[in-house]
């Protein structure tokens, strides 16, 4: 079974067969909604994405970086966590985390913020200018 | 459940819909603001709901993240736009760190404990991260310039990178076989380190549009593996639609540049050597008030700005140029091709930061059929983006990427620093048409000089 590895498509079936012997193993319905929520989340953000215009290309780029910043909360979780065993590193790995992801998310959204601020319409005195008939 | 773990929920489901309602925003200027504002709210919900999370015992670790993560955050959102690129390469290298040691820290905890698919998950979610952090590192400093910018090559890269993937692939699939080994995770992770900077030494300055893209697809991935090993959907959903932004944009950047994504990452852009059209002919210098007479009495002008224009800090000479020549009667347009500067939608940022509105922003298949009727055509630091070789040469480098056709207006104005090549390294014998004019010097003392001249006309 283990061969299936290396196959792309193989690959999460392989997984998903070696599942259910662990402590932590996901529960099987969980993993089949998970997946779901992945496969609707793909074809959403590409319905979503395609429709930003390239005038804002750089805007999104930043936003979803502010977005992918989500990790914080992953962070948060094991930042204050209470561990039998590895508590000191798992707290300083935890609170690395936390500041590389808030990094993200305040820097991503101020500066998304501060783009977005930029971009106006032509003001309204000018809008019976000839390029405006083209 | 808890009452905790409801309230925790709720809030994931809240965030998760508004981050897709702030990412639909972001379809026209008008919503964009709007919806930054929903997804910074999720994100707030998001992170309020999790600080009440059972598990949850000490808050001194987390206050100290976040304050810290604030306290860097915040000046690095106030950077030059400028520096734009080189800021958001530096953003997703955070963020894909964030995930990766959040993937080593559950490794450390729960090790042998998780099961394949969170092993599998958690494999390729430290994986994608480390590789990203590196690989950002590198591209901001390309983009900073504190490595030279162009391909760095070496003997046998090809065979070193194979051996690498090989290498961080196998110990992958070893450990997913026997998660406790610890060898292999690190060994994996070691790899994935090594083989981020190698991804982005070959590719140079003007390729990192689709490495940028490709950077920020990674993280997300990162991301919403972490929400399989998680099992947390919030996670998942952020993560696929940042994933998938990204994914989208490097294949609208490489479409742009007619190169496929194997091209960009393997090609070496610019570092071989091949075959070019022989130019003949001379370039042809113009003086500054030749040039603002033929601006003042023109009928449209079309401004095509590239990373010259960036790096002379020009875009706001440029505006008032524009400004002048509006006041006279004259429509004036920017063409702004996809890949014109160092990342997605750069040269739309800097000219709405001069104030330029954005309904004077064409795209490149707008504004070329308008062309021809076309009186002045002014090429600020743009070369490769209207480099006629691509549409006219089968046998160039960059044969088949589309252009904006400057050289189908009545008149062309090439602002450039000196008589150089451009970034490609590529001859452009656009510079060498009877109908081309060359304007040296630096863009923005040009233009502003430009501005003075045209007054006087």
């Amino acid at each position: 079974m283990e061969h299936l590895l290396f196959h792309p498509v193989g690959f999460i079936v392989a997984l998903a067969m070696m599942e259910g012997t662990k402590e932590l193993s996901f529960n099987p319905a969980v993993l089949i909604a998970s997946l779901y929520v992945f496969a609707l989340a793909a074809f959403l953000g590409y319905q979503v994405i395609s429709r930003v215009p390239p005038l804002l290309h750089t805007p999104l780029m930043s936003a979803t970086n502010a977005i992918s910043g989500i990790s914080l909360i992953g962070s948060i979780v094991i930042a204050g966590s209470h561990y039998d065993e590895h508590q000191m590193l798992a707290s300083i790995l935890g609170c690395a985390a936390v500041t590389s992801a808030m990094i993200n998310v305040t820097g991503g959204f101020l500066i998304t913020d501060r783009m977005l601020k930029m971009f106006r319409k032509k003001e309204a005195p000018k809008t019976n200018k000839p390029e405006e008939k083209k | 459940m808890s009452h905790a773990q409801y309230f925790l929920e709720a809030t994931y489901l809240i965030a998760s819909c508004l981050f897709v309602l702030g990412l639909k925003g972001l379809s026209h200027p008008d919503t964009a603001r709007r919806g930054m504002i929903m997804a910074a709210a999720g994100m707030a919900a998001a992170v309020i709901g999790t600080l009440f999370h059972p598990d949850i015992h000490n808050y001194l670790y987390i206050a100290i993240g976040l304050i810290l993560g604030s306290s860097i955050g915040i000046p690095m959102a106030m950077v030059p736009m400028t520096a734009m690129p080189q800021r958001t390469a530096l953003s997703h290298a955070f963020g894909a760190l964030a995930a990766s040691m959040v993937g080593i820290a559950e490794y450390v905890i729960h090790g042998s404990k998780l099961g394949p698919v969170k092993v599998g998950a958690l494999g390729l979610e430290v994986m994608l991260g480390s590789l990203t952090v590196t690989g950002s590192l590198i591209a901001a400093a390309k983009l900073q310039e504190l490595m030279r910018g162009t391909p760095i090559m070496f003997k046998g890269q090809q065979i070193f990178n194979l051996a690498l993937f090989i290498v961080m692939v196998g110990s992958f699939v070893a450990w997913i076989v026997n998660p406790a080994a610890q060898m292999f995770f690190y060994t994996m992770v070691g790899c994935a380190f090594v083989f981020g900077i190698m991804l982005v030494i070959p590719i140079g300055a003007a390729d990192m549009p689709v490495v940028m893209s490709l950077l920020n697809s990674y993280a997300g991935l990162s991301s919403a593996a972490t929400g399989f090993v998680l099992g947390n959907n919030v996670l998942i959903i952020a993560g696929t639609l940042d994933g998938f932004s990204g994914f989208i944009l490097s294949i609208l950047m490489c479409r742009a540049m007619n190169r496929s994504i194997t091209n960009v990452l393997f090609g070496g852009f610019g570092a071989a050597v091949t075959q070019e059209t022989a130019v003949t002919g001379s370039m042809r210098e113009v003086g500054l008030d030749d040039v603002a007479v033929q601006l003042a009495y023109a009928n449209q002008v079309v401004f095509v700005p590239g990373y010259g224009m960036a790096t002379a800090q020009a875009q706001h000479a440029c505006r008032e140029l524009g400004n002048i020549l509006e006041e006279r009667g004259i429509s004036v347009k920017y063409a702004i091709h996809p890949v014109a500067g160092r990342m997605p939608g750069h040269m739309n940022v800097l000219l709405a930061e001069a104030n330029v509105p954005y309904s004077s922003l064409y795209e490149m298949e707008q504004i070329n059929p308008e062309m021809q009727s076309t009186d002045v055509a002014v090429v600020i630091g743009a070369n490769d983006v209207v480099n006629p070789d691509a549409r006219d040469n089968p046998k160039s480098l960059i044969a088949g990427m589309p252009i904006i056709e400057v050289d189908k207006a009545k008149s062309v104005v090439v602002l450039k620093r000196g008589k150089g090549k451009g970034f490609s390294g590529l001859e452009n014998p656009l510079f060498f048409k009877p109908v081309t004019g060359m304007l040296y010097g630096d863009a923005k003392t040009s233009l502003t000089n430009l501005v003075q001249a045209v007054q006087k006309v």
